[in-house]
């Protein structure tokens, strides 16, 4: 699989409750939970995506509470994938759970710049920006697993014989 | 090698002999836990995906805290949304208004996590049971989904951290000073996908009080789980909730650790956290200006317990709360709610003019009863300080214990000279 969108870049630390704060937790709508992805650290961000668009943050991305709805609302307002120089390992979690591609690279979150037009290659691990190639490194199969089993209840349900 | 508390918990849950950092494993649960956020989701997901049953009638807990009492329609639907859940599979432990309190306060004041267990909880403070000698850790509600159907979570085996905590507290210096300074030392993923492993005889000096407020703070420093060893204290706190069945680990001499820490509690002093990052940590007695506030907000499943309101009741005996500080006490549960009233701490805290609430998240992430408005500045015995967070984007959350949030609100200000 294949991802080539422009880039929305944010910095080191971003947690859950700029991703969607609380007081819209009160619906697990994904269409709802969409409309104020990013709110209180960029309001224009949910006018500005665009499906297929990518996300990159720096360090400790998504740190904070294990809202699921803070990946689900990242997914629903369109980002294809996000690259991060870390993750928070809640947000790591529910990421690949319900489905939304994360790449950790910090080579190539430096290197990218807001605006510019990355192509994620999710098979080779390749993260092309501009004429530069980044390496990042694969999932451990478990993981991979539960990727090709279309999320984790899938795996879970298959293996209950559901 | 040798394994940690942590890998040991996890060895013996997952049918083998020794596990060791970066192994994945299937471990068994003992508890899993959702709140009235998460739990919504995790049942969306469960029915989508066609799980009809569920592991154990008794061993997943619903707690209805976050926006209880139900502070709009919408949160009053996503409370029925996991009564009928509870009631459709006859789970014994859901807790509603009059019988809940907040999540990690209750679970260990019912007696329903204790030493040896394996706990998963679509919270991210679920950390909190480390306290007792448990491993325990936040998920999101897919994985609470997929425990409440097969009882089993998936894991990477964490790498360690150890804090080697020497000596004792000075008066008025709790474990919400330490947590803070430990946070302030190593940062916001200081332990990131790391246990942090509590020990030494600064450890055995600690009340389950301050045990349970330090762990619950361990994700603050991006921690998969904080773990402390189980002691008398421990035992006698198992005895007091009517927690049976527990099994004491321990760490092995020749454990490996990523990683060593030593503080000697003798030398902390309180601690205040600024806006926006639980790191930026500066001793009370250190800052170099008057900071005004606004609101006080004493509770939360950091600091809303017994010992909490103590430490509030005794500063704030006699005295009134500044004018133009709003003051917001928050016991965490109802037991703690009784014990204030008989103690005499809620006549000290009305007299005083603070307000008294009924268990409850709620201003703590910014859902109800105490948001702040555009610039405002609050005081909190919380855990978390992100722009936003108790409200307005450009309010302030600065994080104390309960003693600096109580002086403070009787001052109307942080500043040096409060404590």
């Amino acid at each position: 699989m294949k991802v080539k969108g422009t880039v929305h870049k944010y910095g080191d630390n971003i947690d859950t409750d700029v991703i969607i704060p609380a007081r819209y937790l009160n619906t697990t709508d994904p269409e709802e939970l969409k409309l104020h992805c990013m709110e209180d650290i960029d309001a224009g961000f949910v006018n500005k995506v665009k499906p297929g668009d990518i996300m990159t943050g720096g360090k400790n991305f998504g740190c904070g509470s294990s809202r699921e709805h803070a990946p689900i609302a990242i997914k629903s307002a369109g980002i294809a994938c996000i690259i991060a120089e870390s993750f928070a390992r809640i947000f790591y979690r529910n990421a690949i759970n319900i489905g939304l591609p994360i790449i950790e690279s910090a080579p190539a979150v430096k290197a990218i710049k807001d605006g510019d037009i990355v192509e994620i290659d999710f098979d080779k691990g390749r993260i092309k920006v501009g004429d530069k190639v980044y390496n990042a490194p694969a999932f451990p199969q478990f993981i991979q697993d539960i990727i090709s089993a279309g999320g984790l209840l899938k795996k879970t349900g298959a293996k209950n014989g559901l | 090698m040798g394994m940690t508390m942590t890998q040991k918990i996890l060895a013996a849950h997952s049918g083998l002999d020794k596990v060791s950092a970066g192994q994945l494993i299937e471990a068994d649960l003992d508890i899993v836990l959702g709140n009235d956020i998460t739990a919504p989701v995790a049942i969306n997901e469960f029915e989508k995906a066609n799980l009809n049953n569920i592991y154990s009638k008794e061993k997943i807990v619903l707690v209805m805290d976050h926006f209880t009492p139900n502070k709009d329609i919408k949160a009053a639907e996503q409370c029925r949304r996991v009564r009928e859940f509870a009631e459709k599979h006859q789970i014994v432990n859901f807790f509603d208004v009059g019988e809940m309190g907040i999540e990690h306060a209750l679970l260990p004041e019912k007696g329903l996590v204790k030493a040896g267990d394996c706990i998963i909880g679509a919270d991210s403070h679920t950390c909190t049971y480390g306290a007792l000698g448990a491993f325990s850790t936040g998920v999101g509600s897919t994985d609470m989904a997929a425990g409440m159907a097969s009882g089993k979570v998936w894991l990477k085996v964490p790498k360690a951290v150890k804090i080697n905590l020497e000596g004792k507290f000075n008066a008025n210096v709790s474990g919400k000073d330490l947590i803070l300074h430990i946070i302030g030392k190593i940062g916001v993923d200081g332990a990131l996908y790391k246990s942090m492993e509590f020990s030494g005889e600064g450890a055995a000096n600690l009340s389950a009080d301050d045990r349970l407020c330090v762990a619950n703070m361990v994700i603050e420093a991006g921690a998969k789980n904080g773990i402390f060893p189980v002691d008398d204290k421990t035992i006698e706190y198992m005895k007091q909730a009517g927690a049976v069945d527990y099994k004491v680990f321990e760490a092995d001499p020749d454990a490996e650790y990523d990683g060593e820490i030593t503080v000697d509690l003798s030398a902390l002093k309180p601690t205040v956290a600024f806006p926006h990052l639980p790191e930026n940590t500066h001793p009370v007695d250190e800052i170099t200006e008057n900071i005004k506030i606004h609101q006080s907000v004493i509770g939360s499943c950091t600091n809303g317990r017994y010992e909490d309101m103590a430490a509030a009741a005794n500063v704030m005996k006699g005295k009134k709360v500044a004018k133009g500080v709003r003051c917001i006490i928050i016991p965490a549960t109802q037991k703690i709610y009784l014990e204030c009233i008989k103690s005499g701490f809620a006549e000290i805290f009305i007299e005083a003019g603070a307000i008294i609430s009924t268990p409850t998240c709620g201003p703590c992430l910014g859902g109800h009863t105490g948001i702040l408005a555009a610039g405002e500045r609050a005081v909190a015995t919380t855990n978390r300080n992100f722009v936003g967070r108790m409200g307005h984007t450009t309010s302030e959350v600065y994080l104390a214990s309960p003693y600096v949030a109580a002086k403070a609100a009787i001052k109307g200000y942080l500043g040096r000279d409060i404590i």
